[in-house]
């Protein structure tokens, strides 16, 4: 299987603090990734990087062509479509204005709009909210918009910061369980960031642990979740 | 009764111009925070383009529509070169830049049609229509400001454009991680401000005569309006210039006389931001230690 | 070999003593005008440089300075020496009661409200109801003062070194004021206010009183002017004015005191010399100036002779 996205010796600042030192991982087409690991560790950092929203160097090649540098629109417009952590809500506009604008890079716009219907299907509770102004909804339809905000671009991958945070349980068994849906049905790649390890093992096929800024541990999502030091510190038993 | 009434009409025709130079003048400020100290001169110096087209023998109305669109592509190319590389400096270093660019317009109108007074012709027939209540220019002007307030809205509720304005106006963040070109939404926000002070400034100009100190005080009044009806909002604004120019001609007509107006809208700026600095519809700015 | 940067000043003093036996009336006139102005943009550097708050309308506390100077002199007969105290101490409540509303406005806030008043000032002092006062329209004529003891100097050279001497003490009492106690607390307040505040510094006081003397000098120069030009009238303290001090600043280098008097030079001779070109090259010139000062020199001509200085060897 060929990698969509291919990241080597990837380093991260904030003006003079340095988060990531040299970090390599990769997706496969289709594939999901989990990166893991605590609070600081880099996580969301490696999201940003990816989409050039933070000082970089090293390598990122998307579809075998080297995107560091590029502007975050432009690589949005390849088809990478970015959760972001605090879900990036614009809280101003209405539902349905947050979904158009999920699909403004698109060309095709006849499709873009019946691809508005298809996220009300998908997440119902959007549908009947799609007048209301987006900063009104609660933290689970939020983090429902922002990922059905995110799928509007048809993205070859998708790029998610944390999609539990905050969420009861059940809501995001179900978001999870639309993920792995869309993963399946539209070959949408994804490289998902979690704090909560179990959830992101359960949907990923990879897994990458990070430390700190640097990749400490690598491997398929089954070797991960019975690794004991993994068990011991990530997954509380 | 009946002059009461004339003031006031008097009052929302000129309103409607205070209304226009608000509302550009919070267009550049939702998107980027920093007032345009500059917008008057700019509008000034768009009413002389379409002046001196005019006195080549160009029709008023093909005038018009080439000094909106030169004042559109004019505001682009200013926020490229000259706004943009200082806009994550200083406040002062902002301001400072806003007052060179509105010497340099007043002096460049100065230089290109010296500074006798000039007169502008009004595209509204000069045979009363409507009688004492309100001139046909005056009319003409609510008329054109209700056209051009209509069409924006138009534009940023119903238009792809327009939503992606609004959107890197908000949240810049969000809208690259969308595909908006912020950078360029900039831009085209300062286009569309510097085209609405055209229109301003023409409709203007046949009232007050075209000279280069012509929006001075209409800026000042642009501000007050802007201030009153909320500075980060646009209908807001809008309101606020019908607001300050009735009050404007009433105050001046039974009040304060004529000669003070000026300190009218000195005292409407003042007394807003220090009693309520949102205005009467904005949002209030906590800031968070 | 290091030279003190004392002995510059010291130089340039002597220079400025003796520079008018060289030059005729008329020039020496107008360098006493630039020294009037190097005083005016010492008082808005002071609010604007020293602690951060951006005045666009400082020409309305010059017109109050030369209106009191005119006033007292033309009727009531007061000695013009005597004027610039007054027109100092009016200024300076003027400028604190200003103070205390603008307290609340920030940066652009601030930028705006003195643009207002900045505007609306000649009209306000056209006022009918006090034209008794001002003379409205046409403005008030002061007689020129004449050397005291008889001195056999014209008028103009004399009023040159009487500005030259106020110049001096103002100067010298201002960088007093600004690298004392006050100084830092300004200082502390443009750069980081909730710590300042934190650490009790009572911000609102030393804003208001920074306000007040900001007002002052500029007022003092307003006085000076008047009686220089021996003419007040409210179409020449027009937004023009204020925003001529902020070209005079920033030319000079915000935040310097030395770089007060480079603006004062610069906004007098450079129209004097642009208006051989056209009428409207003078302020093509200063908005040039201002926006590539911005890009390329935003610390003015102090600090590029700061760098000058310190390359050759001197002491800074």
């Amino acid at each position: 299987m060929t990698a969509l996205l291919e990241v080597k010796n990837l380093e991260a600042a904030y003006g003079q603090t340095k988060v990531l030192h040299g970090i390599s991982f990769s997706i496969e087409v289709g594939g999901i990734t989990a990166i893991l690991g605590a609070n600081g560790a880099g996580k969301t950092t490696t999201l940003r990087a990816v989409c050039n929203m933070v000082a970089t160097k090293g390598e990122i090649v998307l579809g075998g062509k080297r995107i560091e540098g590029l502007a975050t629109e432009d690589i949005v417009r390849l088809g990478v479509a970015h959760t972001p952590d605090g879900r990036g809500t614009f809280v101003q506009l209405s539902v349905d204005e947050n979904l158009r604008l999920g699909g403004y890079a698109r060309a095709d716009k006849a499709a873009m709009l019946a691809d508005i219907d298809r996220m009300y299907a998908l997440f119902p509770r959007l549908g009947e909210r799609r007048w209301q102004q987006a900063g009104t909804l609660s933290g689970g339809e939020q983090q429902m918009l922002a990922v059905s905000r995110a799928l509007m671009l048809r993205p070859k991958l998708l790029l998610l910061d944390e999609p539990s945070f905050g969420l009861a349980p059940l809501l995001v068994r179900e978001i999870f369980r639309t993920l792995r849906q869309i993963n399946k049905e539209d070959k949408v790649s994804m490289l998902l960031v979690e704090q909560n390890a179990a959830l992101a093992l359960d949907l990923a096929d990879h897994a990458y642990l990070l430390e700190t800024g640097r990749v400490v541990m690598s491997g398929t999502a089954a070797e991960i979740k019975n690794d004991d030091n993994v068990r011991r510190s990530y997954l509380g038993y | 009764m009946d002059a009461f009434l004339h003031q006031v009409v008097a009052g929302l025709a000129t309103g409607g111009i205070y209304a226009a130079v608000a509302l550009a003048l919070v267009m550049i400020y939702q998107s980027t925070h920093l007032v345009n100290f500059a917008q008057g001169e700019m509008a000034m110096f768009s009413t002389y383009i379409a002046w001196a087209m005019i006195q080549e023998g160009m029709p008023y109305w093909i005038a018009f529509v080439l000094a909106v669109a030169i004042s559109l592509v004019g505001g682009i190319a200013i926020q490229r070169f000259i706004i943009r590389p200082v806009s994550n400096a200083s406040v002062l270093t902002v301001v400072v830049v806003f007052i060179g660019l509105l010497a340099i317009f007043n002096a460049m109108a100065g230089w290109f049609w010296s500074h006798t007074i000039k007169v502008f012709p009004s595209p509204f027939p000069e045979k009363p229509v409507f009688g004492k209540l309100i001139s046909n220019h005056e009319m003409g002007t609510l008329g054109v400001t209700l056209v051009v307030l209509i069409l924006l809205y138009v534009f940023f509720k119903y238009t792809p454009l327009g939503l992606a304005m609004r959107a890197a106006a908000q949240n810049p963040i969000s809208s690259r991680l969308v595909g908006v070109r912020v950078s360029w939404m900039l831009a085209l926000g300062w286009g569309l401000a510097a085209a609405i002070g055209a229109i301003a400034g023409m409709m203007v100009a046949p009232i007050v005569y075209l000279d280069p100190n012509m929006m001075g005080g209409i800026l000042l009044y642009g501000f007050a309006s802007a201030l009153l009806g909320g500075i980060d909002n646009p209908w807001g604004a809008v309101l606020g210039g019908f607001i300050v120019g009735v009050l404007e001609n009433v105050l001046g007509a039974y009040v304060i006389g004529t000669e003070l107006k000026l300190t009218v809208a000195l005292v409407i700026i003042v007394a807003v931001l220090t009693v309520k600095p949102s205005g009467l519809f904005g949002k209030v700015i906590v800031t968070r230690v | 070999m290091k030279i003190d940067n004392r002995l510059l000043a010291l130089a340039a003093i002597v220079v400025a003593c003796v520079l008018p036996m060289f030059l005729r009336n008329f020039q020496v006139f107008q360098l006493t005008l630039a020294m009037v102005y190097a005083i005016a943009i010492l008082g808005l550097t002071m609010l604007t440089g020293f602690n951060g708050q951006i005045s666009l309308g400082h020409g309305a506390f010059y017109a109050i300075g030369a209106y009191t100077a005119a006033i007292l002199m033309d009727r009531f007969g007061v000695p013009y020496w005597a004027t610039l105290p007054v027109a100092g101490v009016v200024c300076l409540v003027a400028g604190f009661l200003f103070g205390l509303p603008a307290l609340r406005l920030e940066g652009l806030y601030l930028a705006l409200a003195t643009f207002a008043l900045g505007t609306a000032l000649p009209q306000l002092l056209k006022y009918k109801l006090i034209e008794g006062w001002t003379g409205g329209v046409q403005g008030i004529v002061i007689i020129k003062p004449d050397p005291p003891f008889d001195l056999p100097i014209s008028q103009d050279r004399w009023l040159y070194y009487f500005t030259l001497f106020v110049l001096l003490v103002m100067f010298v009492i201002g960088q007093n004021i600004l690298r004392g106690r006050m100084g830092r607390a300004m200082v502390a307040i443009r750069d980081q206010p909730m710590a300042a505040a934190a650490m009790g510094v009572d911000t609102a006081m030393v804003k208001s009183l920074t306000f007040g003397i900001s007002a002052l000098y500029t007022g003092v120069a307003g006085a000076l002017g008047a009686i220089v030009i021996q003419f007040v009238a409210p179409d020449s303290f027009n937004i023009f004015l204020s925003i001529s001090f902020v070209v005079g600043m920033v030319i000079g280098g915000v935040g310097s005191i030395a770089g007060a008097i480079f603006g004062g030079l610069f906004i007098q001779f450079v129209p004097n010399v642009a208006e051989a070109v056209s009428k409207s090259a003078p302020w093509a010139i200063y908005g040039i100036f201002l926006i590539v000062f911005m890009f390329i020199m935003p610390g003015g001509m102090a600090a590029f002779f700061k760098l000058i200085w310190t390359k050759i060897g001197g002491k800074v």
